[in-house]
Formats: structure tokens, sequence, C-alpha cells
């Protein structure tokens, strides 16, 4: 068949019970009630925890054929994704599906374990380096699952991914579980992902380098949430899981991107006083948070709330008074670690609270401005952020599709050219975000705006932007660099993309 | 016809550009090229072509190149094939 | 109007990436640069690189290149293998003589023949870096019709001088205003040094604040960000561009109605005036990339 994105999704796939194919942004209507997890006793001054990861594996009741999930808050800096699909290797468990919220770099450890059967299915946001390219390669029993933030919470809470046992590192836990993200030598703040698969997996284990007297006072997930605890000397690496404040890039080409970003957002009619906007942590976005704050001092705007991700600048301009609080799932450097710590207009907030487009409205639905990458774009407006010019997944779908569905205006920056390749393409090789949610995008030769959005279109008329149609843009690209060989694919699908509501917007085949 | 006798090399691994070093090249064989890149599947076809025509252009038809691309347009692939053919000459060199 | 010289980015000619983004960030002109960026290894390879850049790639700016000094074994190789991709200008180094000015004349003139190009097209423009040079300015600006503008080379000046970089730029203020008076008895522009701390952010934007104010029409940079302020500091205020407008709205109004001398509060507007109005309005409207 093929879905209103123009791709062609095959009819059966397996793995997946009843293929939907994606058919607009918010054209599937979900019907039934939600799941939750089996119903748990405890007594009381029951002891919850245990001498070991092995204990706990053995006291979770893991078997077979499970499936298992982790949060990726701690990044590259994360030890206990690989600790515990170690132990649990070692215990002989096989077949069972490794469901993180992503999966990173450091993650290239488990591949053995996986190359050996202990997992046999992946469902999750993204994967990098080598681990990405397992994924992309067709070996584990069935096509990888790619959600995003909303998508997964979505499918979580509905049922669609039953999560047996969720093993969840935490930076400050006490002794009967109840969880933070703030304190300790492992601290990562907002536990945003990690609080869905508490409230909806069968069994969860703690596992801490922080171990506290009971009871915590600032709880992130609570411990009727938490079954088990292990205390282990460390759980992460304070250096790999924030960084210090992030510098802003000094690239004249990203800077030039922000500056077009930033001039998109002051003319687009939505900058005025309470708007709202999202930036993403790669180097444009955090030049354009600069650009922004220098515009919105100036014309003494202030912005009702921001949404992260949430890196220094943004920090800087909530501690300046120019944003009223921030809504946060995740936090990248110390500054903002703080700030979610001390400052009570930092919030924290769930997956689901953030994107999950099948509750009573998530924070997304309010948004205004978003920024947002791209590995690559097309004439349709499409974004790939999932796979490389090689169709190698090396990327995340993360919060992209759900954002630029919910928010107001969504541009996508991106240089025209990275290396010799263009960004702008007449097809991405894999869709993860739909062109009609997508509204402007920007790259240092040239700005396009989607045909769909008239009033941008008169409204950036006059702002001294490099505005050009998205066939012109790639046509410059393509001009510098001549126009790409397309990869050779095969038939075999190896990776399914599902759009935030469940249905699939595109499949990744394996490159050949 | 101008043979080539001895190698020339020109280029760098900077980002954009490309290693070029011409070789005397098999009696008969033509011009062979051997390319690593980043963007092969993308380009190779591409950027073989441009080495090729580039040197066809200079009268070379039978050469050895090794080109080593990190991502370089036509326009420095030519550039560098050129200076790597005058290397090899020994004619307008540094 | 004559051609914005604002900005005058430098870029080295042996570095393929700079030279195809070079075009991107709005700068007046471009100098791809055979001499100093370039090692004496790879002056062959930079002239290939130069010389395919300008064939292949559409720059939305002027594009000049820096050849190295006719007497140099290198000179005459540059411009043999630049000319015929045609840039629009050609930049000597160090430049001492009238008869310098006159022998790259007469190559490109042989050039312009030879491809093709209408006479003329190809412009030239000399940097004076040595208190020689500065004596001989007046001689070098008119040496040629091409001669488009006189710029000081701050760095080998201050050199040659026998003294060191300050803070307020006292030793260049002589150079620089001789330099200018020449380029102006020649009726051409004047183009400021070449800033090198990339770090002193404020101390550039005071000088670019102090050669405006002296009568420059642009500066060399040498990276985006430094083009970028230079464009700003020659931005004229809402005030000034108003100013612009009623000039030459009176002048326009006397034209109109043929009256002998044109007026406005009071004061004469004669031919400078206006000039001076026109390129008011001239920065206004570039500073929109």
């Amino acid at each position: 068949m093929i879905n209103t994105a123009g791709r062609v999704i095959p009819d059966t796939i397996t793995g997946i019970a009843k293929v939907k194919p994606y058919a607009g942004p918010f054209a599937f209507v979900p019907e039934g009630r939600l799941v939750g997890p089996k119903i748990r006793a405890s007594k009381p001054k029951s002891e919850k925890l245990l001498k070991s990861i092995e204990q706990a594996i053995d006291a979770s009741g893991l078997q077979d054929g499970m499936t298992i999930s982790f949060h990726h808050h701690f990044r590259n800096g994360d030890y206990v994704l690989n600790l515990v699909v170690e132990a649990i290797a070692r215990k002989g468990i096989k077949g069972l599906t490794l469901a993180p919220s992503s999966l990173n770099d450091i993650n290239d450890k488990i591949i053995p374990f996986i190359e050996q059967g202990v997992i046999r299915a992946i469902e999750t946001s993204g994967g990098r380096g080598k681990l990405g390219k397992l994924m992309t390669s067709g070996k584990l029993d069935k096509p990888v699952i790619i959600r995003s933030h909303g998508g997964r919470a979505r499918a979580i809470e509905c049922g669609d991914l039953h999560i047996d046992v969720a093993f969840l590192g935490a930076p400050c836990c006490d002794t009967y579980g109840n969880i933070n993200g703030i304190n300790g030598k492992s601290a990562c703040g907002s536990m945003g992902y990690a609080m869905v698969d508490a409230a909806y997996a069968d069994k969860v284990i703690a596992l801490t380098d922080n171990l506290v007297a009971h009871p915590l006072h600032t709880i992130s997930i609570p411990q009727t949430h938490v079954d088990f605890i292990v205390e282990l000397e460390s759980i992460g690496d304070p250096k790999g899981i924030a960084s210090g404040a992030l510098r802003i890039s000094r690239d004249p080409r990203e800077l030039l991107i922000a500056e077009y970003a930033t001039g998109v957002i002051e003319y687009s009619g939505y900058f005025k006083d309470g708007y709202s906007l999202q930036l993403g942590s790669g180097g444009a976005s955090l030049a354009a948070a600069k650009f922004i704050k220098e515009k919105m001092l100036a014309q003494k705007i202030t912005a009702s709330f921001g949404v992260g991700g949430v890196t220094a600048p943004f920090v800087e301009m909530l501690d300046q008074g120019l944003i009223n609080t921030l809504f946060d799932t995740q936090d990248f450097d110390i500054p903002s670690i703080e700030s979610i710590k001390n400052n009570p207009r930092h919030q924290e907030m769930s997956a689901s609270f953030y994107a999950n487009p099948h509750n009573g409205g998530a924070i997304v639905n309010n948004l205004d401005v978003v920024i947002l990458s791209a590995t690559e774009v097309d004439v349709n407006f499409n974004v790939n952020v999932i796979t490389d010019s090689n169709g190698t997944i090396m990327g995340a779908s993360g919060g992209h599709c759900d954002t630029a569905a919910g928010a107001k205006l969504a541009i996508v920056v991106a240089p025209l050219l990275r290396g010799r390749l263009p960004m702008v393409l007449d097809r991405v090789n894999t869709i993860v975000t739909p062109g009609e949610t997508v509204d402007v995008i920007v790259t240092e030769r040239g700005v396009a705006i989607n045909p769909l959005r008239k009033d941008l279109i008169a409204n950036l008329s006059g702002a001294g932007l490099p505005l050009m149609s998205i066939e012109d843009l790639k046509q410059i690209a393509y001009d510098l660099a001549g126009a790409p060989d397309p990869i050779p694919v095969s038939d075999e699908v190896v990776g399914v993309v599902e759009y935030r509501d469940g249905t699939i917007i595109d499949v990744i085949r394996k490159p050949l | 016809m101008r043979k080539i006798f001895q190698p020339g090399q020109a280029g760098t691994l900077e980002s954009n550009d490309i290693i070029v070093t011409i070789a005397p090249g098999e009696a008969g064989s033509g011009i062979v090229i051997e390319l690593t890149s980043p963007v092969i599947k993308q380009y190779g076809r591409r950027i073989k072509e441009v080495i090729a025509e580039t040197l066809t252009g200079l009268g070379i038809t039978e050469a050895l190149v090794q080109a080593n691309d990190k991502g370089a347009l036509d326009c420095a692939i030519r550039a560098r094939v050129q200076t790597a053919a005058a290397r090899a000459l020994q004619e307008g060199g540094n | 109007m004559e051609k914005l010289r604002r900005s005058m980015m430098f870029v080295p000619g042996n570095n393929p990436g700079k030279l195809q983004s070079a075009g991107v960030y709005g700068t007046d002109s471009v100098i791809f640069d055979l001499e100093d960026a370039v090692a004496i290894t790879e002056k062959d390879a930079a002239r290939h690189l130069v010389y395919n850049a300008i064939k292949s790639i559409n720059y939305p700016c002027e594009v000049a290149v820096r050849i190295n000094h006719i007497q140099t074994p290198f000179g005459r190789d540059d411009l043999l293998a630049v000319l015929p991709a045609k840039p629009d200008l050609i930049r000597l180094p160090k430049a001492e003589s009238a008869e310098e000015i006159r022998i790259v004349d007469d190559i490109i003139s042989q050039v312009e023949q030879d491809c093709g190009f209408a006479s003329g097209t190809i412009k030239m423009g000399a940097a004076i870096e040595t208190a020689i040079g500065l004596r001989q300015a007046y001689e070098i600006a008119t040496a040629s019709n091409r001669m488009t503008f006189l710029a000081i080379g701050g760095e080998d000046f201050i050199a040659d001088l026998k003294t060191t970089r300050s803070k307020n730029g006292r030793e260049l203020f002589v150079p620089r205003s001789e330099l200018l008076l020449a380029a102006r008895a020649a009726g051409i522009q004047a183009i400021d040094t070449v800033f090198s701390d990339v770090n002193d952010e404020e101390g550039f934007i005071e000088e670019v604040m102090m050669i405006k104010g002296l009568g420059f029409d642009g500066k060399s940079v040498i990276n985006p960000r430094q083009a970028g302020l230079v464009h700003k500091v020659f931005q004229p205020t809402e005030k000034e561009i108003a100013q612009a407008k009623r000039i030459l709205a009176a002048y326009e109004e006397a034209l109109a109605k043929k009256s002998g001398v044109i007026a406005l509060d009071g004061k004469m507007i004669d031919g400078p005036i206006v000039t001076r109005a026109e390129r008011v309005l001239a920065y206004a409207a570039a500073l929109k990339r």
C-alpha cells in the first residue's frame, strides 16, 4: 500500500499485528482504553533493596521473550543499560525485546549480546554508531520499530508496547523507591522519559548510586511504582551525563543559519508577548537562542513558556525573566540540572505530557514556535532525522514529528550541503516528519516556506531573508554538488518508522 | 598525448578536498582510478568521471590514479587533478 | 552609483571548502588569496583551485584575486592562470610604482583580447604596504584606467615603519590619511587594512568607526563575522536616511524646475552633497542581504 506521504508500505510486516498506513497528522482516531501494569500487593515493612542486579533480575520474574525498557537520560554517560543486559546474558535469558527510550554510542557494547540472541528485537527512538548499523542490517528477528517520544508514550499507555520489566537508573533513590533525577553524582535533571515506563511496566527496578534514607521530599517517580532497588557503585559517568555549559557556535555557517531562523520567527506573526518556543540542542539552535534573546529584550517580549530538551541558554532566558516557565523532559548540561533543582518555574514533565497525541492534550499542542534539525529534507518538506544519506540508522526520531505537528510554526534548520551531500533532495531516504507539518526550511543559502502556508509567505516577504522555492533551493544544492546517484536498497524491511499516532509513515529497507 | 613517468600528488585531507596521486599507468590499460570516498555511493561514479575527463583534457590517456576524497566538489577535483598532473609532468610546478 | 566595497573578505586560495562557501555571507567582495595565505610549495595548487572555483561557482558578489607581486616568480603565472576564468578584479600586493601597475595592466589587456572579453572589464586594486609605495600612491592610483581602489596593508606597513601596532592606531594615522588623499585625488576608493585579532570585537568596531570617519570606503576583513560588523557600522541612522531622502528630493525638484541654485534648509546643495546622499541610501539598501 502507499500511504498519504507517498511511501510504499508492505501490507504485512513481521512484528506488526495490523499495519496501519499513515493518513495525515491527525487522521487516525484511537479507540479503546489505556492499559495498566499487573496489580501489585505490597506489605508493610517489606524490603525492596536487593543485593545485586542478578538478584533483581530473579525477583522481577524476567523470562525468555519478555520486553525490557530503560531511559536514556544519561546519554553517553549511561552504565545501566549495558550492565543489565550483560547480567541478563549471564543468566542465560534469551529472545528479549529491548525497548529503551533511545540508544547511544555507548550502547555498542551490547552488540555481542544481540548476536548471541539475548536480545532479538528493538523498539526505540533511534540508534547510533555500530549499533545503528546493526539495526539496519536485518539481523534481528523482526524489523526495528522507531517511535517518537510522544509515540512511545502513546504506545506504552495503550498497550502497543507492553513493558515487562523497566530498569531505571535513579540518580537519587530512597530506601522505599522514591526517585528523583536532581540529586547525586549522576544527577541528570528531569526524568521525563522514565516516568512513563515507571507508571506502566509490570515490574520496575531502580538502580542507584545514591541511596538515601526514606523519604525523599522531591519525588519524580513515586515509591508506588517501584518494586525493587539495587545499589551500585556508579550508574553513570557524570561527564557523559551532563556537559558543562555548551559554548555558542563560532562556525559562520551555523551563525548565518541561526540568524535567518531568528528572522523567520521575528517576522512570522507569532513573535509577540506571551508566545512559546522550543529549541533544539544543535549548534544552530543554541546560536538562535542568543539571537532570539536579543530580539526579545529589544522588543520587550516575554515567552509564556519554553519546552525542551533544556540547555543553558534556555535557562538563562528563564533566569532573566524572558521566559515565564520551562517544561522540561530532558536536561543536557549542568546549568540546566541546577535550574530544575532550584527554580520552581522550571518544571519537570513526562514524555506523555510533552508529546503524546492520544491524551487530553500534550504541551506540544500549545507550542507556537519550534526549531528542529534534520539529516535530510525533500522538496515536499518531508524530514529525515533517523537515517543518513546511505540509509543507515544513525539518528533518532525524538520529539521531531511531535513538535512539528503541534507547533504553529515548525522551522527546520540544516546546512545546504553536508560535505558534498545535498541536504535538500528530491526524496529523503526515510520520512520521519511529514512535510504537511513542516513550515519553513532554513539553510545558509536560502529559506523555503511551505506553499501551504500562505500566511507565512505574506508575513516573511519583507523580512530581508533569502526566500526561494524549495525546488530552487534544491537546485542550488544540486548545481554545487551534482545530483547524487540513488543508493541501492533491497526489498528487505529492517525498520518501521511509526508516526506519533501509531500509523506507519515509512519503512527502512536494507541498503545493498 | 602526454606520458607520465613519475608520480605527482596534490590535495589535503581537509573536508571538501581530495588527495589525487597520479602515477604512470600500465601500458594499454588507460586511466585506472582507485577511489575512497565517504560519498562513494552517491558520487563515486561522478568523481571518477571528472578525474578521467580532466586527465583526457590534458592529453593524458594512461595513468594509475589514487584518489582519497573527503567530499570535494567537481571544481576542486578538477583543480587537484590539474595540479597533480602538472607536478607529475613537472611543468609550471611550484 | 559606484560599487560598494564596505567589506572585502580574504579567502585562502588553497582551501576548497572556504572557496566554495565564500559567497554565502553577503560580503561586498571576496578576495581569493594566492599570496600570503598560500605556502610557496602550494602556489601552483592554489592557482588551479581559484581558477576552477571562479569558473564553476556562481558568486553573488565581486570576485577579486590577490596575486603575488609581479616581481616574484609567481605573479605572472598567477595572472595567466586565473584571468581566463574572468575574475572581476585583480588585487596587487605591496605596490611601489606606477610601472608595476602598467605591467599587470598589459597582461590583463592581452588576456582579455585572447579570451574575447570586453576590453577593460577586469579591474585592478593595489595595496600600499611600504613608505616608498605611499610616496607613489597617486601615481599608482592613476597608472591605469582599471584602477578602482587603493588599500593599505597595515601589518606590513607598520613593519616598514619599524614600529608596532598600538590600541589607538596612531602609527597609521598619517599613512591612512595620505592614502585616502591619493585615492580621492585619483577619483578612486580607499580600503582600510585587515584587523587580525579576531577575538577583539570591541577594538575592531572602534577601528571601523574611526576609518569610516576618516572617509574610507571600506575595510579588508578575514572572516564573515568581521564583515557583518563592518556593515553594521556603515549602516546609516534613520535620521541620516531621512535627511538623504530630503536632499535627493530637493535635488530632483530643482532639476525639474530647472532652477539654478538648489537649497535645502538654507544650505546649498551641490554635486558632492548629492553624491553623499546617494551613498547613504546605497548603504541603507545594502544592509538587507
